[in-house]
């Protein structure tokens, strides 16, 4: 059953080809690099949050504090801004510091005390939503001329679309994401940490290590999220971003992560977001349809994933006890 | 000195109720102050029984299915759907009976429909739980066609939301009688055991003969029943259904007043009167930042501090620490007894 890893994001990938298919029928118009172009951007800080999102549920975890982080450093960042005379680029690494060290002490309780993550990133949400308000609870225009040269940075694609700042930012840390999670010791060790955690213990993985990373990874990609949120909004807004972090988990399941933790890809996570993406695009060509048929349908998404996600395990359980018993009598079991 | 278990058990959650609601006596005298207007109770205090009803309701539902080791994200949602449910059947003009009938069977479906997949699927609960949270409130605006459905000419459903009874508030006689209920229930019967035994162990508590299935999905169930009672309690008090803030993030205090009232996330045990408590420990907290004239934004930042004391004090870690400080204790007590006796 190797092949059974993958099922999940080729299903996914189905499931994007349909829907591009069932679009571009519809609506020809679809199929350009500008409607490519825009989805991209339109979806970048969802999809940066998205890949330190997966980190957390491929460990077995969950981060229910990233859109209040992302709130909270746009609203950072227009408040910094505003009242100092301080470079933009400087208040970058100040807000990415400030974020990471966010995510690493929720990692550190989460680990220390050994508490559910569902809770300890509850009270980061409140916690993170609050120190916002604190900020400002007004929306805070950003009038940096530095901010405009960023925005109007994009490269023109074959057919006129544009592929922004903010959109190669997304795809760029999707490369990292995907090259983290499958080329380094530290991808091994979350997905161990995701499979078993007692094993992957016993076998050696530095387990509060690598969680204090995983969380500060997710906290550090909320905080770029943010940045990236504040470009495309030019503002800061403490009720910006309110359950982005359901998208984001929305955006893993459905690119085929098993939310148990141990199985999944970055790369299904990409498809995850740009299948959102799809059904927003599809929603405004239409015209008449409404934005909550957006919610229904991805909701019906996950529905269709977990339920798939379910069937696999139900069937590689059942072959496994059937080879168990094949083998019962002397050849070991070579797969698991 | 007979001191009830019951208070004996509550006693931190008892001492913080107390010492939240001297703040706010401090903050605005006359806190305490009841009086009766047009054979009703007014004052803070009926007021935080009457504001605190969406939470506690939600809190009666999220314990039991906390218990099990589950969690229902998806209360705030169904609380939506039921109160566009509940408005547009009193609009299309049915009768009372038949609007809270129609409201709780439709909460019921969605309770069920999250058991099914908890129980039948085996899906973790955070995820089972999390596709109706996400689709909840589009389906409620697909049922108010994306507007808010008022309805202020229903006097009989508004009586729900902002009536009152026996001179008190209907909501605060809804939730009691359902506490009662729900108390009476899991405590005078085997079902609350059995429940905790889900969440010690579902695999060693169904290899020993409890139908955890039925279990699950009756707790789900109730915990959509309470849902759609908040649901139509709060779209009666704001005489519309707003599908997009009914309820909203309000699965997030449900879960808190559980947690505060001393129900362990981990399952296994529960406390209905401990989060019954945590909710009223949540209403005074809020009515007191309003009454101190705070923004409400610091709401968050006080939960948040709360949550982080509750997760220190009862972690698996902190307990185990404190249980070898008590140990170290006997320890030392039984070294220094023998050497006494040595020295004898």
């Amino acid at each position: 059953m190797k092949n059974s890893k993958y099922l999940p994001l080729l299903a996914t990938f189905v499931v994007f080809v349909l829907a591009y298919v069932i679009c571009i029928s519809v609506f020809p118009n679809m199929l350009s690099t500008r409607v490519a172009g825009n989805l991209l951007t339109d979806n970048a800080f969802l999809g940066i949050t998205a890949v330190g999102m997966t980190f957390v549920i491929l460990s077995g975890g969950i981060d229910l504090s990233v859109g209040s982080v992302i709130a909270f450093t746009g609203v950072f960042l227009s408040v910094i801004l505003r009242d100092t005379s301080i470079h933009p680029l400087a208040a970058f690494v100040l807000v990415l510091a400030l974020t990471t060290a966010f995510g690493a002490a929720m990692g550190g309780i989460i680990f220390f005390l050994d508490m559910p993550p569902f809770i300890v990133t509850l009270a980061g949400m409140f916690l993170a939503r609050g120190i916002s308000y604190l900020l400002t609870t007004e929306s805070v225009p950003i009038t940096h001329p530095f901010y405009s040269t960023l925005q109007d940075l994009y490269i023109r694609m074959p057919g006129g679309g544009r592929l922004t700042l903010i959109a190669m930012i997304m795809v760029a840390v999707f490369a990292f994401g995907i090259i983290l999670a499958q080329r380094t010791r530290f991808g091994t060790y979350v997905y161990a940490l995701g499979g078993n955690l007692t094993s992957a213990q016993l076998m050696g993985v530095p387990v509060a290590k690598t969680t204090i990373g995983i969380y500060a990874l997710s906290g550090f990609l909320a905080g770029l999220s943010g940045i990236v949120f504040s470009l495309y909004t030019s503002a800061g807004y403490s009720l910006a971003a309110v359950g982005v972090e359901l998208d984001a988990i929305a955006a893993v399941v459905i690119g085929g992560t098993l939310l148990t933790g141990g199985y999944g890809f970055v790369a299904g996570t990409f498809l995850g977001i740009c299948i959102q993406g799809l059904i927003q695009t599809y929603i405004v060509f239409d015209g008449t349809l409404s934005s909550w048929w957006t919610k229904i349908v991805i909701g019906l998404l996950l529905f269709g994933f977990i339920a798939l996600q379910r069937g696999l395990m139900w069937m590689s359980e059942r072959s496994s006890r059937n080879m168990r018993h094949a083998s019962a009598s002397g050849a070991q079991p070579t797969s698991a | 000195m007979a001191v009830p278990t019951i208070v004996r058990e509550r006693t931190p959650q008892i001492i913080v109720l107390a010492v939240i609601l001297v703040l706010n006596a401090i903050i605005s005298p006359g806190f305490f102050s009841i009086e009766i207007q047009n054979e009703r109770l007014y004052g803070s205090l009926i007021d935080v029984l009457n504001r605190g009803a969406p939470v506690t309701l939600l809190a009666i539902g999220m314990t039991l299915v906390i218990a099990t080791k589950g969690i229902d994200l998806s209360v705030g949602a169904v609380m939506a759907i039921v109160g566009a449910v509940a408005a547009s059947l009193i609009t299309s003009g049915y009768s009372l009976p038949a609007t809270l009938a129609g409201a709780l069977f439709v909460g019921l479906a969605c309770g069920l429909w999250n058991g099914a997949l908890v129980a039948l699927l085996d899906i973790q609960p955070i995820i089972a739980t999390l596709i109706l949270m996400v689709a909840g409130r589009g389906i409620a605006q697909l049922i108010t066609e994306g507007v808010i459905l008022t309805f202020n000419d229903k006097p009989e459903l508004i009586f729900v939301g902002s009536g009152s009874f026996l001179s008190l508030p209907m909501p605060v006689i809804i939730w009691i009688v359902v506490a009662i209920l729900a108390i009476l229930v899991v405590r005078r019967s085997a079902l609350g055991l059995l429940i905790e035994a889900i969440g010690v162990n579902r695999r060693a508590s169904t290899l020993s003969g409890v139908n955890s299935r039925v279990i699950l999905l009756a707790v789900y169930a109730v915990s959509g029943l309470c849902a759609a009672t908040a649901g139509v309690i709060a779209a009666a008090d704001i005489k519309g259904a707003d599908a997009n803030n009914a309820g909203l993030w309000l699965e997030m205090d449900a879960i808190l007043a559980v947690v505060i009232g001393g129900t362990s996330l981990l399952g296994g045990r529960f406390s209905l009167v401990g989060s019954l408590m945590g909710a009223m420990i949540i209403q005074s907290l809020n009515t007191g930042i309003l009454l101190a004239g705070f923004p409400p934004e610091f709401n968050l930042i006080i939960k948040a501090a709360i949550i982080l004391i509750i997760l220190i004090v009862q972690s698996p870690a902190s307990q185990a620490a404190m249980a070898n400080v008590r140990a170290n204790r006997q320890a030392v007590a039984i070294k220094s007894e023998s050497r006494e006796h040595a020295a004898r």
